[in-house]
């Protein structure tokens, strides 16, 4: 599939946002953090800004975006229209939640069922990102049962570790917070090698004979074109083997391993020397992160490449 | 709505495409081009038509294969052939190419299960496209919609036009007539006999589609010929002739 760069910053960004403004409402309900004000600012504008930007993204590659309100309509059958419900919904206990702990500088009593449904409808709107992807058939690298956890605890990760960096920056480390980031490291580390075993060893789920109807073996003798055409443009994209292999590797030392490595430091650390450290493991976990997704798109084989050429997807 | 007809009528329209007979002469895609470039969808834009990357949307695309049985797989002699292939969109029962449709654009039809795209409803997030195993959608980026094969509704239930000519553009033109149209929801119809007769296939059946298209297999080779092929051509005449003027004339030419 073509890695459409709205697409990859949309569903990082928002994963990222959806994740710290879940870990901040559990959080602030439970009133584990401070309800400071600046921190509140900081914490819920940089969640908030993560989601809306992405959601801003994730319009630019519609070819009618002043028509994407109409996107709320066909939420019985679409995966899209839950996402963008949930997302919009998502926004008003966010909302209430932010005004609440900026406002009012509390994040107890009714602030904090606000903060739980915040967190409620952040993990909702991820998993129905996630199911996006899943639920396409004609993809078996995104039909698995791997692809919503992995979304989920993605997520989870790179809020984690910009909740942590940001706790951190205003002087009010968590360490279960870090050791939470840590967590969600190994966790989304095991869960890609996984993810990555299943696509590489799958039996195929179709294949050029099964596309054609054909009995033994199909080869494409002449296209029916003789330039590439949508098609092939948006679902032919192909990642070569040993890019992929070195991508895999980047995304889990980037993603995952360094910035596990650098909460454990910051955990030992403690200080400013923590709070760099737990800067740096943030913006190398998101980079790593976009890596991941990257990935996620230029790996995934469409059917539709069976009529032009491939053997089995 | 993009929910999937709760009460189908049972009139499924679709197409019966027969692989023993069709020739690849690409026809069938030309005609639908022409019709539909005026059509419900019009216009099928061309990007740099004459340049030397040509990029325009079309809703029917025949591919050529080459299909190779060797001799254990097909239980007879080996055996290799050409088969043209046109693929256009099946009109499936269960489209996922509706229910992943988030605004309503991308429907089937209740009445008879033409799948559609209301163009003022699509927002051009190309989901449909993603979701189809067959590629049938192929984007319009100039107009920003996703566009799609409409089983010529303006054609089949065109009283403008004579009887005979209601039916799609690709079946209308098709000079070996591989192109068959009808109702398969009708056990019936000419095509639900023809697909009975001819044992017609799902393509994909592990997608879970249902397709309403059919295809028709290409028959069994005949027996008898060599390498798989039916006629033998004659043996050559004797290269030694004994005897007579043919006898004298090789004689004289060998020395």
């Amino acid at each position: 599939m073509h890695p459409a760069y709205s697409i990859i910053f949309f569903t990082t960004a928002s994963g990222l946002g959806y994740g710290l403004l879940g870990l901040l409402g559990l959080a602030g309900a439970a009133g584990t953090v401070p309800a400071d004000r600046w921190l509140g600012v900081a914490g819920l504008g940089l969640a908030l800004g993560a989601v809306t930007l992405g959601l801003l993204s994730s319009t630019f590659h519609l070819g009618h975006p002043e028509r994407a309100w109409m996107a709320m309509r066909e939420w019985r059958s679409s995966w899209l229209s839950r996402e963008g419900v949930l997302a919009l919904a998502t926004y008003v206990p966010a909302g209430l939640f932010a005004i609440g702990w900026v406002v009012f500088g509390s994040t107890g009593g009714v602030w904090a069922w606000c903060g739980l449904l915040a967190a409620l409808g952040a993990a909702v709107t991820v998993a129905c990102t996630a199911m996006i992807y899943a639920s396409i058939r004609a993809i078996p690298r995104w039909h698995n049962g791997f692809v919503p956890p992995v979304y989920l605890v993605l997520s989870l990760l790179t809020g984690a570790l910009a909740l942590d960096a940001l706790l951190r920056l205003f002087g009010a480390a968590r360490p279960a917070v870090t050791i939470l980031a840590i967590a969600a490291a190994v966790l989304g580390a095991g869960l890609k090698l996984l993810y990555w075993r299943h696509i590489d060893n799958a039996p195929p789920v179709a294949t050029a004979a099964s596309a054609t109807g054909l009995t033994g073996t199909v080869r494409l003798l002449e296209a029916p074109h003789t330039s590439p055409n949508y098609l092939q443009q948006e679902m032919g994209y192909r990642v070569a083997r040993k890019h992929a292999a070195r991508l895999r590797l980047i995304a889990l030392v980037m993603g995952f391993a360094v910035p596990a490595a650098l909460s454990l430091l910051a955990l030992v650390a403690g200080g400013w020397t923590a709070a760099g450290l737990a800067v740096v493991a943030a913006l190398l976990a998101y980079i790593g992160v976009l890596i991941e997704r990257w990935l996620f798109f230029a790996e995934a084989q469409h059917a539709v490449t069976l009529y032009y050429g491939e053997a089995r997807v | 709505m993009t929910d999937l007809p709760r009460a189908p009528s049972g009139t499924r329209l679709g197409l019966v495409i027969d692989l023993d007979i069709c020739v690849g002469c690409h026809a069938c895609a030309v005609n639908c081009k022409e019709w539909n470039a005026g059509g419900y969808h019009a216009p099928l834009t061309d990007e740099r038509p004459y340049d030397a990357d040509p990029l325009g949307v079309w809703f029917n695309r025949i591919h050529t294969y080459e299909v190779t049985n060797k001799a254990s797989e097909s239980g007879g002699s080996a055996d290799a052939r050409v088969v043209h292939f046109p693929r256009s969109c099946l009109h499936c029962e269960d489209a996922p190419c509706v229910t992943v449709c988030p605004t309503g654009a991308s429907y089937k039809r209740a009445a008879d299960g033409i799948v559609l795209v209301e163009e003022d409803r699509c927002i051009g997030c190309k989901l449909c496209s993603w979701a189809c195993p067959y590629g049938a959608r192929e984007y319009d980026g100039t107009e920003g919609v996703m566009k799609k094969c409409t089983l010529c509704i303006d054609r089949i239930y065109n009283e403008a036009l004579e009887e005979i000519d209601r039916v799609p553009a690709c079946v209308s033109t098709c000079p070996a007539t591989a192109r068959h149209f009808g109702d398969l929801g009708d056990p019936d119809s000419d095509v639900s006999k023809l697909v009975a007769e001819r044992g017609g296939v799902d393509l994909m059946p592990e997608m879970m589609t249902r397709p309403v298209n059919q295809y028709l297999p290409p028959r069994p080779r005949r027996e008898g010929g060599a390498g798989g092929a039916a006629i033998a051509a004659p043996a050559l005449e004797d290269a030694a002739p004994e005897g007579g003027f043919l006898g004298w004339l090789d004689k004289l030419l060998s020395d």
